[in-house]
């Protein structure tokens, strides 16, 4: 017999986290209500939402430091009520505020850190030089933390959690609080981490942010999954390809509705503009200008994931 | 379940070790800022050696309420107790709520394998060892004054330090219930520094009114200024010392099971 050509099979890579009707109270208030997540070795997966999603609240569940209230929950194949210090010896976490020592030293703080993952002195010396590369910081090595930037802080907040080599990386909204040049220099540094095989989970509620890292999404809203797939598929599914955007005196958007509202298969109504929703955008302009729309400006763009959260929740990301 | 194979090098660290990287992180700390700290923890017994024992002293004459000693070499052992019990305070206040709101380091450990009861151990640990160590600077400050009547003095160290930490260990406790400084002012100013000038470091509390013994009774100060006073004059009876050492192993064990209770309370939510 001749050998045939199969295709080679692909083995699914196994599923580090994974969650079931998970759930989790504080008093009376339901945070999270119930969420299905499955993210796999080697993924880029975020939880997208405004502030107060549960995104937050799923995150510290999953890093095994505080107890779901009902439902399932598996971290690299354990429970974290359980095992949680043997998953968390395998996690690294950036939390949503930095908790650096700021009386100590940069590199104090990634060897302090180490030995809590039970690292020898060698070894987290070697390592913490490393990641004094990684994370640009090798010239402040021996520089308190106090007086660096908000962007060094975080750098080295990523690099400490990666002082144990974690199979999975939580990283609870990145930038948040960051200049524009320093989020890029941190994108840059979590692609790198992406590219080498490194398993990112991420909270955001910067749309631009889960666009650049993630792989998948959830969009979070009131505790809930709201929708779940990649950017693309969530933008081809909720949006169309290109939105027109026409701003007018706060107000005064209301009346021009009417008008334009059959040039385009959607149209929301935001405080000082309309947005439409249509496959040509500049089609769709034109037609409303030779009704005589006169919008202070207008502006033709491409979808993105802020118009799948209007879409999907009636309001905006971040007001 | 299955479990994931694993590249990363992180493990799960014993209990006990934890509890002393708990140790290694305050260590790294103290080496960068230890002067303040020292230069405190000196200067503290020597003004209290030269205004209370020296300078007050010298208007007490020795007599029966001083065992026959010179007031200074009185209160040398005693004070050792109350420097100890008030540097706990100082180091379960403050810096514990740091720990959970300044600083947040707490928050950054409770990520690793390490656990918010391993934390808690690792301050206390920490609490002890800077305890025992400014108890010694003071028996050797109150040697150099010719405050320290014979070896027996030795005595009053551990007896210090387990008062120390007798207390330190509810109030650790306590603050780690706190979301702000503001019940610390309280816990100096009403129970810490009656607690120094009434529970008999300064004068015997017999001379208190009756209705205020009490008082002084359930205070671990005057437990430890008991044990630590009798050792060094050796006139400690194996009764009362049995019960000074009970009330003092019992206050700290309640403060260590709430603390412990406290911590997972707040980093475990």
């Amino acid at each position: 017999m001749h050998p045939v050509n199969v295709a080679p099979v692909t083995t699914p890579e196994p599923v580090l986290v994974r969650a079931g009707a998970l759930t989790k109270h504080f008093g009376d208030f339901e945070a999270v209500r119930g969420i299905d997540v499955e993210v796999r070795r080697g993924e880029a997966f975020g939880f997208l939402g405004p502030n107060g999603a549960g995104k937050s609240s799923t995150m510290r569940m999953i890093s095994c430091t505080s107890p779901r209230t009902g439902g399932e929950l598996s971290v690299l194949g354990l429970d974290p009520d359980t095992d949680g210090p043997r998953i968390r010896a395998r996690l690294g976490v950036v939390p949503q505020t930095d908790n650096l020592d700021t009386e100590l030293t940069v590199r104090q703080n990634l060897h302090t850190y180490g030995r809590y993952f039970g690292l020898s002195r060698s070894t987290v010396r070697e390592k913490a030089a490393e990641l004094l590369e990684f994370a640009q910081l090798t010239d402040r090595a021996d520089h308190e933390v106090e007086p660096l930037s908000g962007g060094m802080k975080r750098r080295l907040t990523i690099a400490r959690s990666l002082i144990n080599d974690p199979d999975l990386l939580l990283l609870d909204e990145p930038t948040t609080g960051l200049d524009p040049q320093a989020r890029h220099l941190l994108w840059e540094r979590l692609f790198r981490l992406k590219q080498s095989g490194v398993t990112l989970i991420i909270t955001t509620h910067y749309m631009d942010e889960a666009e650049q890292l993630c792989d998948r999404l959830v969009v979070m809203d009131g505790g809930r999954i709201a929708a779940e797939g990649s950017p693309s598929e969530l933008i081809n599914r909720y949006s169309t390809r290109e939105v027109l955007e026409l701003r007018f005196t706060p107000g005064t958007q209301d009346a021009v509705v009417p008008s334009v509202v059959d040039l385009a298969e959607r149209v929301e109504v935001l405080p000082d503009r309309l947005l439409l929703y249509t496959k040509d955008g500049e089609g769709a302009l034109a037609a409303a200008q030779a009704r005589d729309v006169r919008p202070l400006s207008s502006l033709v763009r491409r979808s993105t994931l802020e118009d799948v959260f209007l879409h999907l929740t009636g309001r905006t990301l971040v007001d | 379940m299955d479990t994931i194979p694993s590249r990363s090098t992180g493990v799960v660290v014993g209990p006990v070790r934890a509890v002393l990287l708990g140790v290694e992180k305050h260590w790294t700390w103290y080496r960068r800022n230890w002067r303040s700290t020292a230069i405190s923890s000196f200067l503290q017994p020597v003004l209290f050696l030269l205004a209370m024992g020296v300078g007050f002293g010298s208007q007490v004459q020795p007599g029966e309420a001083t065992g026959g000693h010179s007031y200074l070499v009185y209160l040398a052992p005693a004070l050792v107790v109350v420097t100890a019990v008030q540097n706990a305070t100082w180091e379960s206040t403050y810096a514990i709520l740091s720990s959970f709101i300044w600083q947040k380091s707490y928050w950054g450990a409770v990520v690793t394998p390490i656990t918010p009861a391993q934390i808690f151990y690792g301050q206390l640990t920490w609490i002890g060892l800077r305890l025992v160590s400014s108890a010694v600077v003071f028996l050797a400050v109150a040697a150099l004054l010719g405050a320290v009547s014979g070896p027996g003095v030795l005595l009053a160290l551990p007896f210090a330090v387990l008062a120390g930490l007798a207390f330190a260990a509810p109030v650790v406790a306590f603050s780690a219930t706190r979301e702000t400084a503001e019940g610390f002012t309280g816990l100096f100013r009403f129970v810490v520094i009656p607690m120094t000038l009434f529970t008999g470091a300064f004068f015997p509390i017999t001379q208190l009114p009756g209705w205020l013994r009490p008082v002084a009774w359930i205070t671990p100060m005057w437990h430890g200024v008991e044990l630590a006073r009798g050792a060094a004059f050796g006139t400690l009876q194996l009764l009362p010392a049995l019960a000074h050492l009970g009330y003092l192993l019992v206050m700290a064990a309640v403060g260590i099971v709430l603390g412990r209770k406290y911590f997972r309370r707040r980093l475990a939510v």
